[in-house]
């Protein structure tokens, strides 16, 4: 029996381990918090499917393609289009409980770019019910859960570049351990925390996942692609979930007036926004004339946050927005099976790279995405585990991460990573944000390249072995520093606009010389980046 | 603003002075941690009341930290009959434990048209996001710490009380040793939740549904001495 060794407890993880354990595999889940604590509960909108009615698979196809800007792959989209119809009824068959419509079917609504409403949906929670049916299903299946593990690195074999499992830190005790699979799937998540209080991302989506892969020398592909949502509370960067604009909810800027289409693919909604707040002064989200009962009814987590963190009622208030950096388009490379570039290890979801998203994400395409190519992922791991077993190769990658920890225990703290970490959030706002320029991205570069020098001045000044939140906190910091370098080099390169990727000081898209994916790989510990196919 | 934090490895809460109005105890935790203290430990992730991380007790009641606005001289405690790991972080085993013991899963939905009513009536216990608030409030742990408790039954009766499910036979018979008999009905659990789930509604019904299916309070049941006899004659 495969012994498949999934890390990320979110949608795609568990997607995947149902998905392996119903071919016969052995399923391991590790999870660095637990399973229904991970960002997937964050999601609102809803997942993309065409069930009838006056929509096709071809619209769903047709619309995908246009908002990925050039750089989503047709082949993978039309998969993920096909398989929508079946996904939405797997979940269905496993407990979803999908909001339904007036005559009893799965209701529908519309986010934007979709030319029809093919969002499914469970309220304002789809997220939050998904990844509580799956943990369901997979306690169902006995899979098992080893929680509160943070991923250091994978173990590969560098002679056959052949993936032999992972390292882990033991949140509560301590401990570095290894466990080893026969095939190694990361669920990770994405890297918008980066941005910090410009995110509305959990404080875990720190592309752990995808940092570990570029170490292992995975490929990864379009990280300069960060997609902005258009509406997240001004003060506090919470989502407000596109199915409020869906429904009906206006943009107004601060002379109160209304300045754009508000159904626009995210990308162009969220530029609009950043441009009137830049001459206007602020702009709002206004859902008033949809009335309280549907506010309370379709939108209740909305309706709460804006009470808790705003101090304003949407009933009968204004929301004052910003656009908050909220989805990872790029990830690590993968191939149509969801095989990295290192033999044995898949990625799926937000920390891969299936290149159906592009340069834009559209909305519900991610929890579609999670699903499809997670029950994909975990039959292709299953099968390749069971085909290649691996022996108990001899590694060092054990010994070498437990000295590395030892090491970081002992750096002397001079200088203080959150107060990095918060400016690197800040300058990455501004300067690696909705507009992007030369001079700006270069002044981060610099930026990063003095905060790489510096980690080892900086490190926890908690000593302590349990349960080391600031620990766990700073290799995650690690981690953002890796990925922010590579971001920045990308959007560099990319001397043109695109998607989520817009240039300030080049406004105009170039296929010729751009039109293909920023591939990007480490060479002896050099940073490699160029454009392939 | 000065907040009290009971702290692992003591038995005086440290008091920590901030300066700030009308924010999240998790917007304060989060300076204390980044500004003043960085050895202060609690669980915490999407700060929008979905994740279920951060459930503590702030003076004696269970709270989401980023929900809760807290005021001058609060006492912030980890929730209970949980092991502390460390400061405010306890071991959340239980989540899944419970739920195994349980069987708080679907068996299988059939697909079909059903009304928006009928899906109503599990969308509030289907809204639970395992904060375990409600473990922390019920006082039956102090007596059984094998209770299957409010969460687990709520979420046993949303899958049995799914309009789509085909068996639910088989969760009725997982929740009666530890489960349902063993709920005071005190409803200490209602008021915790930050989803406004009422687990003892739950528990009631399943009760029913219990006592429906030829179940019944074994407590009942053993009040005549383990079972009903007139004389001789068993019924």
């Amino acid at each position: 029996m495969a012994k498949i060794l999934i890390i990320g407890g979110g949608g795609a993880g568990l997607v995947g381990a149902l998905s392996a354990h119903e071919v016969g595999a052995e399923v391991i889940v590790v999870s660095k918090t637990l399973p229904t604590r991970s960002q997937t509960s964050m999601a609102q909108g809803g997942m993309n499917a065409v069930l009838g009615g006056d929509d096709s698979v071809a619209d769903h196809i047709a619309d995908t393609l246009r908002s990925s800007a050039g750089l989503g792959d047709e082949k993978q989209i039309t998969f993920m289009c096909e398989n929508a119809p079946d996904a939405v009824r797997w979940c269905n068959s496993m407990g979803l409980p999908f909001s339904r419509d007036e005559s009893g079917e799965i209701a529908r609504r519309r986010l934007g770019g979709a030319s029809a409403p093919r969002a499914c949906y469970a309220q304002d929670y789809t997220g939050l019910k998904l990844l509580h049916t799956l943990y369901d299903q997979c306690l169902k299946a006995k899979i098992s859960f080893v929680n509160e593990r943070f991923l250091l690195n994978l173990i590969v074999d560098k002679e056959t570049n052949r993936v032999l499992g992972a390292t882990f830190l033991n949140i509560p005790t301590g401990e570095v351990e290894e466990i080893r699979a026969d095939a190694v799937i990361l669920a990770t998540g994405g890297y918008a925390a980066l941005y910090g209080k410009h995110s509305t991302n959990a404080v875990g989506s720190s592309g752990d996942g995808i940092a570990v892969a570029i170490r292992a020398g995975a490929r990864l592909a379009d990280l300069e692609f960060i997609q902005f949502h258009p509406t997240a509370l001004k003060n506090s960067s919470i989502l407000i979930s596109e199915s409020a604009r869906g429904a009906g909810g206006y943009l107004l800027n601060g002379y109160k007036e209304r300045f754009t289409d508000e159904l626009a693919p995210r990308d162009v909604v969220a530029r609009a926004i950043h441009d009137e707040i830049a001459s206007s002064g602020a702009v709002y989200l206004d859902i008033r004339h949809l009335g309280e009962e549907f506010i309370t009814h379709e939108l209740p987590q909305e309706r709460k946050l804006a009470q808790i963190y705003e101090g304003i009622d949407p009933v009968h208030e204004l929301i004052p927005i910003k656009p908050s950096a909220h989805y990872s388009m790029g990830g690590i490379e993968v191939n149509s099976e969801c095989m990295s570039s290192v033999i044995g290890l898949f990625a799926v979801g937000e920390c891969a790279n299936h290149k159906t998203h592009g340069a834009n994400r559209l909305g519900g395409n991610s929890l579609l995405e999670l699903v499809v190519f997670g029950r994909h992922c975990g039959k292709n791991a299953a099968e390749f585990g069971g085909k290649n077993p691996v022996s108990t190769l001899e590694n060092g990658q054990l010994a070498k991460d437990t000295n590395f920890l030892r090491g970081v225990m002992a750096f002397n703290n001079e200088i203080d990573f959150y107060e990095k970490q918060e400016m690197l959030a800040n300058i990455f706002y501004n300067d690696v944000g909705l507009v992007r320029e030369e001079v700006g991205l270069k002044a981060v570069l610099g930026a990063i390249r003095q905060m790489q020098k510096e980690l080892p001045f900086m490190g926890p000044k908690d000593k302590s072995k349990i349960y080391n939140t600031n620990l766990v906190e700073f290799i995650e910091f690690g981690n953002k520093v890796e990925l922010a370098e590579i971001i920045v080099v990308c959007a560099i390169r990319r001397n043109e606009s695109r998607g989520a990727h817009y240039r300030g000081d080049i406004p105009t898209r170039n296929d010729v010389m751009f039109g293909t994916h920023t591939i990007i790989w480490r060479e002896g510990g050099v940073l490699c980046a160029d454009f392939m196919e | 603003m000065k907040i009290n934090i009971l702290r692992s490895g003591g038995d005086t809460p440290q008091s920590y002075d901030v300066d700030f109005e009308n924010v999240t105890l998790l917007t304060i935790l989060n300076h204390i941690k980044t500004k003043i203290d960085p050895t202060l430990t609690y669980s915490h992730g999407c700060r929008s009341g979905v994740c279920g991380s951060c459930a503590v007790r702030v003076n004696g009641r269970e709270q989401l930290m980023c929900e809760y606005k807290p005021s001058n001289e609060d006492m912030v405690e980890p929730i209970r009959y949980a092991t502390v790991l460390r400061d405010l972080v306890v071991d959340s085993s239980s989540i899944e434990k419970f739920n195994r013991s349980a069987s708080a899963w679907g068996e299988g939905s059939k697909e079909g048209n059903i009304s928006e009513e009928e899906m109503a009536r599990i969308q509030t216990q289907s809204d639970c996001i395992l904060c375990t608030s409600c473990v922390s409030a019920c006082p039956v742990y102090a007596v059984n710490p094998d209770f299957i408790g409010p969460f687990s039954l709520t979420r046993v009766w949303r899958y049995v009380s799914d309009p789509r499910e085909t068996s639910s036979d088989a969760k009725i018979a997982a929740v009666q040793a530890n489960g349902i008999w063993d709920c005071t009905l005190c409803g200490e659990c209602v008021p915790v939740c930050p989803q406004n789930i009422a687990p003892v509604q739950d528990i009631r019904m399943l009760r029913s549904k219990s006592g429906m299916m030829g179940y019944q309070d074994p407590a009942m049941a053993s009040m005549f001495g383990g079972g009903l006899d007139f004389g001789g004659v068993s019924f």
